[in-house]
C-alpha cells in the first residue's frame, strides 16, 4: 500500500523536467562530442568545479560556499583553471561540465548549466569559427555558418555604426527601438550598456534562423579576455571575440585569447572599479592565473565556451532550456 | 520599504510603477554571451488592468505594492457605496461604484467575496468563483421550441442576465461560475 502523505508535506511535482526522449537525445550529441574531440587528438580534462577564487567580471555572479571560516566559490567557467593547464603545456583540451551562475534564470538561462569549453593553441578567432562549423555539422545541421562583423550588423539592422555613433544619437535609438524603459535613467546608462541593450532586444532575436551565424570582432569595450587588434584611421581597437547565434539563442562565446598578464591584471582591475559603481563587492583576483600566465606563458590560443544544453535545446527544437535538463 | 530585485520578480508579485500598484505577470531575462542581462517584464495595473512593459538592467529593484488579500462579508449599499466586512476583525470597508465594477451582478448580502487593498484601501473586489442567486424575471417556456437551442435569457436579483434551459422559472434560485457568468445547475433555496 503506498504511504499516506503526512499532513504538512507539500504536493510537489516530483517528474523530472526534461523527457527522455530529450536525455537521449543530449546523451547523444555529448557522445558524438566526445568522438570528435577525441578524433582531433584534444585532450579531455576535468578542472575543480569548486574553486578558492570567484569571477571578477561584473556581470555575472558566483554562488558562494561557506566552509569554516573561509568562502569557496562555485565557478562561472573553467576559462582559469584550463588556462593554467594550456600554460603548463598541456596543448589543445576540452572540457564538458557544469558552470554556476547566481540570478541566472529565464527560458534560455539555468543558474546551473552544462558548458563545453575547448582551447586550440596557434589558432586565431576564424580558425575556432572553422572547427565549430564542423561540430556543428556532426550534430546539428549540414548548413556552413555564415559570418557577418559586429559592425556590419549593426548596419544591417539598426543603420547605424556602433563604433563611431555619438553618445546623444545612441540614447535616442535606444528610446526609439526599445519599449518600456525609463527614459531618465538611460543618460546615466555606460555606452557599452546602451549597445548591449539593442544588440539583444533588436538585433539577437533575428540572428541564426536559417542557418547558424557567427557575429564577430566586438567594440573594444566589450572584449572581456580578448586580444585587441587597432584599425587604421580608428579610435577604438576591435577585439577579436565572436559569438554563434541559431534561432536567435547565443550558443557560444569565443576569444582569439589575450596572452600578456600585465593586459589581464588591468581588465580584473577594471572589472572590480566598474564592481564598486555598481555597489557591488569586489572580487579577489586569481594570482595563480596571473602567475601562470607570467611564468608558464599562455600560448598563443583560440578558446571557446559553448552552452551544450542550448546546443540540444536547437537540436530537438525545444523551446525551453528545463526541457533538456533534468530538474 | 521593501524592494524586489529582477531576480526576485516572479509571476504575482505586487510592486508599484510610478507610484501606481501592479502585478509582475512575465519576466523574461535576456543576456549577451558577456556584459549586461536585462529583464522584461509585463505587469498588469491592479486598478485599470492596464498592461505595462518594463525593461530594466539585471539587478534593478521595484518597489514592493502593499497589497493584501482578504475575505470580507457584503453587507449592503446605499446610494454611494457597497458596504463589506472582515469577520476577522469586524472592520468594516466602503467601496464606490468604479470599484465594485462589474462584481455588482453578482453580490448578495451576507456572501463572502475576496477584497483586494491597497494600503489598507479597497481596489477591487471579486465575486466568489461560485454564487447562488435567485431568477427574478423569466418568460415562460414555449413547448416545443428548439430554435433558441433550448435555452432562454433570465434576469436575476442583481439585475444580471443569463442564458438559463427552458424548465427554470421564476423564483429559482441558481448556481452561477462567476468567472464565465455562465449557469451551472438549478439549486434549492438557501437557508434564510
Amino acid at each position: 500500500m503506498p504511504r499516506q502523505m503526512q499532513v504538512n508535506e507539500p504536493n510537489v511535482d516530483w517528474h523530472p523536467s526534461a523527457t527522455l526522449s530529450a536525455l537521449r537525445l543530449r546523451a547523444k550529441i555529448i557522445a558524438k562530442i566526445r568522438a570528435f574531440f577525441a578524433k582531433n587528438n584534444i585532450l579531455e580534462v576535468t578542472t575543480p568545479l569548486l574553486t578558492d577564487k570567484g569571477v571578477t567580471d561584473p556581470y555575472l555572479k558566483n554562488f558562494q560556499v561557506p566552509v569554516d571560516d573561509q568562502i569557496l566559490y562555485l565557478q562561472t567557467s573553467p576559462e582559469y583553471a584550463m588556462k593554467r593547464l594550456l600554460c603548463a603545456g598541456s596543448g589543445p583540451i576540452y572540457q564538458i561540465c557544469q558552470a554556476f551562475r547566481f540570478g541566472d534564470s529565464g527560458t534560455c538561462h539555468q543558474p546551473e548549466f552544462t558548458m563545453l569549453e575547448w582551447y586550440r593553441p596557434n589558432f586565431e578567432h576564424m580558425q575556432l569559427m572553422d572547427e565549430i562549423d564542423l561540430l556543428l555539422k556532426i550534430v546539428l545541421t549540414n548548413q556552413t555558418a555564415k559570418r557577418i562583423s559586429y559592425q556590419d550588423i549593426f548596419a544591417q539592422h539598426l543603420q547605424i555604426n556602433p563604433h563611431t555613433i555619438p553618445r546623444k544619437q545612441l540614447i535616442t535609438c535606444v528610446q526609439q527601438k526599445v519599449k518600456g524603459l525609463q527614459e531618465r535613467s538611460l543618460i546615466q546608462w555606460p555606452h557599452t550598456t546602451l549597445l548591449e541593450c539593442l544588440f539583444s532586444h533588436c538585433i539577437q532575436p533575428k540572428l541564426g534562423h536559417n542557418t547558424p551565424l557567427f557575429i564577430y570582432d566586438y567594440p573594444e569595450k566589450q572584449a572581456a579576455l580578448a586580444k585587441l587588434r587597432t584599425i587604421p584611421h580608428q579610435k577604438e581597437a576591435i577585439a577579436e571575440r565572436f559569438e554563434l547565434f541559431i534561432n536567435g539563442i547565443e550558443l557560444a562565446n569565443g576569444y582569439h585569447e589575450l596572452t600578456d598578464p600585465e593586459i589581464y591584471r588591468l581588465r580584473f582591475e577594471q572589472d572590480n572599479r566598474q564592481r564598486l559603481q555598481n555597489k557591488q563587492p569586489t572580487m579577489a583576483i586569481d594570482h595563480k592565473l596571473l602567475r601562470a600566465l607570467e611564468q608558464g606563458g599562455l600560448p598563443t590560443c583560440a578558446g571557446v565556451a559553448l552552452g551544450l544544453d542550448r546546443l540540444v535545446m536547437v537540436a530537438g527544437g525545444y523551446q525551453k532550456i528545463s526541457e533538456v535538463i533534468s530538474l | 520599504m521593501t524592494s524586489y530585485s529582477t531576480s526576485e520578480m516572479r509571476n504575482g508579485l505586487k510592486v508599484l510603477l510610478n507610484n501606481e500598484p501592479c502585478v509582475i505577470i512575465e519576466n523574461e531575462f535576456v543576456k549577451p554571451g558577456k556584459g549586461q542581462g536585462f529583464n522584461r517584464i509585463k505587469l498588469r495595473h491592479l486598478k485599470t488592468g492596464r498592461i505595462y512593459d518594463r525593461t530594466l538592467k539585471s539587478g534593478e529593484h521595484l518597489q514592493a505594492a502593499n497589497i493584501l488579500e482578504i475575505t470580507v462579508q457584503y453587507l449592503y449599499h446605499d446610494s454611494e457605496y457597497w458596504y463589506f466586512m472582515n469577520p476577522q476583525n469586524f472592520e468594516q470597508y466602503q467601496a464606490n461604484h468604479e470599484i465594485i465594477g462589474d462584481t455588482i451582478k453578482w453580490l448578495k448580502e451576507q456572501d463572502n467575496c475576496t477584497m483586494i487593498t491597497w494600503n489598507g484601501q479597497p481596489l477591487t473586489i471579486l465575486p466568489a468563483n461560485f454564487v447562488t442567486l435567485q431568477v427574478t424575471e423569466s418568460e415562460p417556456s414555449i413547448k416545443g421550441d428548439t430554435v433558441s437551442g433550448g435555452t432562454k435569457p433570465v434576469q436575476l436579483k442583481t439585475g444580471a442576465t443569463l442564458r438559463v434551459p427552458l424548465f427554470i422559472e421564476n423564483g429559482d434560485w441558481l448556481k452561477i461560475d462567476t468567472r464565465t457568468g455562465e449557469y451551472i445547475s438549478r439549486v434549492s433555496a438557501p437557508d434564510a
